[in-house]
Order: structure tokens, then C-alpha cells, then sequence
């Protein structure tokens, strides 16, 4: 039997999976002995739509940026098994590498199984863990054993995921909740979505193991509402593990219950933040409460919940099989397992990448995610989103771990790594973190509320070229008493991406202030547009595409912009072909 | 003015939603699901029928950027400037829109064909810069590109 598989994770998708199966499915109807199913993400975004072709003995085939138009040949290829069919579309083995160095428990089964059919989960040794749990292991034991694991909360925080499970179980009460926190909602991190979407058995297994532990009877996965097919997938999901027996009542015949069920966010950033969700689940606005009481003591509808982050839960059940040692001799002394990064941005190789913590930046970006794909140098890593920070190429011997990194100004928070190069303007980069998080604060405080906003309005000004003298230290001091007086992480770690860049880049905040000057000519205030005589053939491409008529010249005559009417939108830039117009 | 609308297509939603306790969000949703955005009317008969007050009703609503108060164009365009998007020109593409239909982040054009919203991240970081128009993501936009697709949407109307 021959095995195609055709990986259909939302970016799969739009990079155009789905006609190709479907292109495949016509192709491949009459063909004996091959049968044809959908996977989920393994995590090679650069290189979607993938096909991936298992033979009669289990080998292997990848087939990347496949088209409608390369069916024919993949059809060809199956029935023939000449792999020269394929050749042009087959894995280089560089790219694949990418894959070889890592080190997958979280996403073991992404891209492998198929994720709309439980059977497929279970082939792989799925729902083993939650068995073993529930008929040999008391709850306490199996809060033991992620004890010994040293796995941390993957959200963000990194607080230990044994603690809040044992705070949970020891809270005396009836009724408890199991809570998912699926509201990725960093910019730039969609690990997430990609466990949902290729894996759902795995988080709905790690959450099961979870209540059990707690002694809840109820478990809830709060996701984002912009991931629609990770919600139908964990819907079929669900349904497909309650007619097996794996939710409900009884399960495996032993007097643990649990039902499961959704709820979509309605989009809110602040909903990451645990007691905000409880919020949102409750039907009010998501804005923080006052710890304490912690939601282990008193959480949704003020009962003891537990809630863990979508990544966390994804290693329970690897966990429970392999045993608690097994993870923890990975990593560095205090950051144990592996960690999933989003690798995003300038890089040549993006896509999702699990590793063993302890790696240095460097190992990730260069040796699996192949350097920067522009010819400029690489500047900095942006990680943990809003709430993280700039770390400067200077650090990238840095090792992943959650201390080392926050010692940077940075943080691990949920994995999202953005590379840049040198095209990218640190204090932009700011000034976009604080749009995002002056339009995200929910309100409550005042020093998140105005904060931001006052934050947002400065850097805007010296984007502008209208920063004064004394702008940096203003920043700095506004950074800091938003630090020390919100009430939750939104607005303790708002500041740190201008904290960050201002540490490393404070070079590009006094050229954009003293000077006026923009040093990656990304400001658009501070740029102006002007055409090279010498480089100019007169072919009057600009001249027709420019919105403003700001450009004058005769055909076979070096054109000129006009200063004035020029509104620097860089159409000319962008339809010579001669590299005529210059930007300063 | 507003339009009318037929405040009985909700009543089934809240029928079934109004005695299970936190459900308003759910029910704003399945509302939006309903008219493609929320009219005044739906909130304030939302508000008497689950016997909420409705400045609860509209904190909420107005409260998460999933909720809409106007009705939205024949192509939802929603422009991710995300982080990976921001570094790889989504400025530029927001430029590009702009240019081409007139509308800033959150208008409609006047012909009720495109409606612009700039959302935070989604999540397809690796096709970046990215928008999605109704159900469909196009990535690795070029304002050249860009210009193509909304050329070609506003042709499938013509069609």
C-alpha cells in the first residue's frame, strides 16, 4: 500500500493544499493499493503545499511547493516508482534538515497523522498515557510525575505546571475546572494553532490527564475565534473521543468523568492573561482580576480551575509514557524538555521548529531556520511578542532558557521568534509593539490605559522626525511606572520592546531625534525619494505610475521627483528596473 | 437610520442561550453570525429578552474586536499586521489598499464592495505579508500583487 498524505494546516491551505488534493484524489481514483489522506502541519511553512509520499515499506518521499500542474507527475511517480518523476519537486536535503535537527514531543505526531481520525492518534500509542493514569495511577502520583518532568507552563510565565496542579487538587471543593488557554493571541507565535489543527487528540489527552489530576469534571478549551478550522478539527475531535468512551462518564470503566467542550474568543488580546479568560468565559468583558485568591483557589464561576497553555498540555501525555526523567534530561538545569518556536520574519527557513532547551539562539536561526533570506545582516530576534523584547545579533550565542533570556530584557513567552535584518527600524518596531498594545489594554488600570497610549504618541513623534531633546529619558521613565503599577502581565511587560530596543538600539533613537535621520530608511517622514541621472534611461515607467505626478521628465531624459508633491510612496521604487531611484 | 431588521431570526439563539449562565458572548456571536454584524436594534432586544442591562450588553460587544456595529462589504478584507507581517511590508500593502480603494482601516467603499480591517495576527506567519478576504488568505503580497487581486474580486462582481 502506497501512502500519500497531504499536509493541510491553515497555511498549507492557503498556500493552495487543498486543490491539490483534490487535484490528487481525481488523479489517483482508479489507482490500486494507494490510498490518499489529509495530515496536519509539519511545520515546513516555507515549503507548503507538501505531499508526502510513504512507499509499500514505509519509505519516505517529500514532495514540496507541489501545484495542481506537478499531479500528473506525482500520479506518474506512484504508479512507477521512478523517483524521476519527482525529482525537481522532492525535499533538497538542506531543507530537511531543518526537520532532522530537531527534537519533536509536543508536535511528535504534527504532519505524521492524520488529524481528523482518532484512529490514526490511537495507532500511535494515543489515549495509552490517559489509560495507564486513570487505572494505575492516583492523582497525586501523576502530579508527581510532571513534577519530575520539570515541565513549566508554556504560555509564557514558566511557572512550574505541577505547582498549580497540586494548588488545584489540594483546593477542597466539589466542583473544579480544567481550562485550556488557546487564545494565542501574540502576533507572531501560532504553535498553537498548529497542535489544534495537526494534533487534537494530543491536547484533548494532556487536558483529560489534567482533570484527573485536579479532580475536575469539566474541561474547557478557550480558543481564539480567527482559528476556524483548529476549532472544527478539535470539534470532530471531541466528538470522536466521546463516542470512543474518552470523554464522559465512566471513562474506561472507572469512576472518573469528564465532559469537554469549546468556547471561541471573540478576539482580545488581554484574554491570554488567565484571569481575564475566566472573564471572557463567564460572558463579561476580559479584564484582570486581583490575585489572590489564584484561579486554583478560586477561578471560573469562582470554583478552583486549573489553566494551562495549549503547548503545555501537548507534552502530558509524551510525559506520562516516557516518564517524568526522560523530559527533564533535556534541557539546562533550570528549563527542562523541549520548547516550540514560531520562526518567522527575514528568515530563509520559517516554520515550527522544537528543540531541546539549552540551544543558543544561533543553532535556531542559522543551523535550523538557514540564516536570513535577503542579502542584509541579521540584527535581531524578536521574542515573546508584545510583552518580550528585541534580542541584538550580539546575543545570539544567548542559550534558550527561561532565565538567560529574560536576562536579555527579552522573554521565552509562547515562542513567537521574528528575525530581522538590518532593513528593520528598532524604534518602529516599538512604535508598532505599542500600537498593538495601546489598542489591546483593556482599560482597567490607568498606567496601561494612558501609559501606552502617551508611550505610543512619543515614539510615534520621533518616527515622525518631531522628537524633542529629552524624549528617551521620558520614555524610560514612563516605561518604568507603567512596569511597577499594572495589575497584570499586559501592562507589567508593555514597556519591555521599547525597554529592549532602547538597550540595544538606542543608537537609532538619537539618529531619529538629533538628527532627523531614519538609518534603515524605514521612517517614512524622514526618507526622500530621488532619481540617480546617471542610472536613469528616461523610460518613463515611474512617470505613469506615479499617483502624486510628482515626476517629471521626457522620455530617454533622466526623470526628477519633485520634492513637494512627493508623498513617499515608493511606487517608483518599485517599478524601475534599473534601480534608478534612490531612497535616503 | 438603521435598516430593519427581523429581530425574530435571533430568537431561537437566545431561546436556547438565555438560561445557561456566561453565554453572552456566545450569543453576540451567533447574532453577528446571523445579520453579519450586530445593528442596535439586536443588541437591545438581546439585552430585554436575557434580561441583561444593556450597558452590559454594548461593554461587551464593544469590548472585543470580533464584534461589528455596521454592516461589512460584499469582500471583507482583513489585513494581518502581525509581527512577521509588520517586518515584511504589511505597511506597505495597507498603502497599496488604501490607494486603491480609497478606504482606511475599518470603511467600506462606497459601492458597499470592500470593507478594510486591519486585525492582529493571522497566524500564517509563514506566507507573510498576508490578508485574508472573506474565507480565502492570500500570501507573500507585493502592493503589485496586491492590486491584481482587488482588481480581479471587484471582476467576479461584474461577472
Amino acid at each position: 500500500m502506497i501512502q500519500i498524505k497531504v499536509g493541510q494546516g491553515s497555511c498549507g491551505i492557503s498556500a493552495g493544499a487543498a486543490n491539490v488534493y483534490a487535484a490528487l484524489h481525481t488523479a489517483l481514483m482508479e489507482a490500486p493499493d494507494v490510498s490518499l489522506s489529509v495530515t496536519g502541519c509539519v511545520g515546513m511553512c516555507w515549503l507548503e503545499p507538501i505531499v508526502d509520499v510513504y512507499n509499500a515499506s514505509g519509505g519516505l518521499t517529500r514532495l514540496v511547493r507541489v501545484t495542481e500542474n506537478d499531479v500528473p507527475k506525482i500520479a506518474e511517480y506512484v504508479r512507477s516508482g521512478e523517483p524521476e518523476h519527482v525529482r525537481k519537486l522532492t525535499v533538497s536535503d538542506e531543507d530537511a534538515e531543518f526537520l532532522s535537527k530537531q527534537t519533536r514531543i509536543a508536535l511528535r505526531n504534527c504532519g505524521v497523522i492524520d488529524p481528523e481520525d482518532i484512529g490514526g492518534y490511537i495507532a500511535a500509542g494515543g489515549y495509552e498515557a490517559l489509560r495507564t493514569v486513570i487505572l494505575h495511577k492516583s492523582p497525586e502520583e501523576v502530579i508527581d510525575v510532571i513534577k519530575s518532568s520539570g515541565l513549566a507552563g508554556r504560555g509564557g510565565a514558566g511557572f512550574p505546571a505541577w505547582f498549580k496542579w497540586d494548588a488545584a487538587r489540594k483546593s477542597r471543593d466539589e466542583i473544579k475546572y480544567l481550562i485550556c488557554n488557546a487564545d494565542e493571541g501574540d502576533p507572531g507565535a501560532f504553535m498553537d494553532r498548529a497542535v489544534i489543527e495537526s494534533d487534537p487528540h494530543n491536547l484533548i489527552e494532556g487536558m483529560l490527564i489534567g482533570a484527573y489530576a485536579i479532580g475536575a469534571k469539566e474541561a474547557i478549551v478557550y480558543v481564539r475565534a480567527e482559528y476556524p478550522l483548529a476549532i472544527a478539527r478539535l470539534e470532530r475531535a471531541i466528538n470522536q473521543a466521546a463516542s470512543e468512551g474518552l470523554i464522559g462518564e465512566n471513562i474506561f470503566g472507572s469512576d472518573f468523568s469528564c465532559s469537554f467542550r469549546i468556547k471561541a474568543g471573540a478576539g482580545a488580546f488581554v484574554c491570554g492573561e488567565e484571569t481575564a479568560l475566566i472573564e471572557s468565559l463567564e460572558g463579561q468583558r476580559g479584564m484582570p482580576r486581583l490575585k489572590p485568591p489564584f484561579p486554583a483557589q478560586s477561578g471560573y464561576w469562582r470554583k478552583p480551575s486549573n489553566i494551562n497553555n495549549v503547548e503545555t498540555f501537548a507534552n502530558v501525555a509524551w510525559i506520562i509514557r516516557n516518564g517524568g526523567e526522560a523530559f527533564a534530561a533535556m534541557g539546562t538545569p533550570d528549563s527542562k524538555g523541549t520548547k516550540v518556536f514560531a520562526l518567522t520574519g527575514k528568515i530563509k527557513r520559517g516554520g515550527l521548529v522544537e528543540i531541546p532547551m539549552g540551544k543558543t539562539l544561533h543553532d535556531v536561526i542559522f543551523d535550523i531556520g538557514g540564516g536570513m533570506r535577503t542579502d542584509k545582516k541579521f540584527k535581531c530576534v524578536q521574542m515573546g511578542g508584545p510583552s518580550g523584547g528585541c534580542i541584538p545579533a550580539s546575543l545570539s550565542d544567548t542559550l534558550i532558557d527561561y532565565k538567560r533570556l529574560s536576562a536579555t530584557g527579552a522573554i521565552m513567552g509562547s515562542g513567537g521568534m521574528v528575525v530581522m535584518d538590518e532593513s528593520t527600524c528598532m524604534v518602529n518596531m516599538a512604535r508598532f509593539f505599542l500600537d498593538f498594545t495601546a489598542k489591546e489594554s483593556c482599560g482597567k488600570c490607568v498606567p496601561c490605559r494612558i501609559g501606552t497610549k502617551r508611550l505610543l504618541e512619543v515614539l510615534t513623534r520621533i518616527c515622525n522626525g518631531e522628537g524633542k531633546d529629552g524624549d528617551i529619558g521620558l520614555l524610560e521613565e514612563l516605561c518604568n511606572q507603567i512596569k511597577e503599577s499594572s495589575l497584570c502581565g499586559l501592562g507589567q511587560t508593555a514597556p519591555n520592546p521599547v525597554l529592549t530596543t532602547l538597550k540595544y538600539f538606542r543608537h537609532e533613537y538619537e539618529a531619529h531625534i538629533k538628527e532627523k535621520r531614519c538609518p534603515t530608511g524605514e521612517c517614512q517622514a524622514l526618507i526622500t525619494y530621488s532619481i540617480d541621472p546617471g542610472t536613469c534611461t528616461g523610460c518613463t515607467a515611474c512617470v505613469k505610475k506615479c499617483p502624486a505626478n510628482a515626476i517629471n521628465g521626457e522620455r530617454k531624459a533622466a526623470h526628477v521627483i519633485d520634492a513637494e508633491l512627493c508623498i513617499k510612496c515608493g511606487r517608483c521604487e518599485e517599478v524601475c528596473r534599473f534601480g534608478a531611484v534612490v531612497k535616503r | 437610520m438603521e435598516q430593519k431588521i427581523d429581530l425574530s431570526l435571533i430568537d431561537g439563539i437566545i431561546g436556547h442561550y438565555r438560561d445557561i449562565p456566561g453565554s453572552l458572548i456566545t450569543v453576540l456571536q451567533k447574532a453577528q453570525a446571523v445579520y453579519g454584524y450586530l445593528p442596535h436594534g439586536a443588541l437591545t432586544y438581546i439585552s430585554q429578552r436575557m434580561n441583561i442591562p444593556p450597558a452590559k450588553v454594548f461593554g461587551v460587544a464593544t469590548f472585543y474586536t470580533q464584534f461589528r456595529f455596521e454592516p461589512v462589504g460584499r469582500y471583507l478584507i482583513m489585513l494581518c499586521k502581525g509581527t512577521a507581517c509588520h517586518v515584511n511590508g504589511a505597511e506597505m500593502i495597507e498603502k497599496a489598499i488604501a490607494g486603491e480603494l480609497g478606504i482606511a482601516d475599518g470603511e467600506t467603499t462606497g459601492d458597499g464592495l470592500f470593507t478594510l480591517k486591519n486585525v492582529a495576527c493571522l497566524g500564517c506567519c509563514s506566507l507573510s505579508p498576508v490578508m485574508m478576504v472573506n474565507e480565502e488568505t492570500y500570501g507573500s503580497l507585493t502592493p503589485e500583487k496586491t492590486r491584481k487581486i482587488l482588481a480581479e474580486l471587484r471582476g467576479r462582481i461584474r461577472e
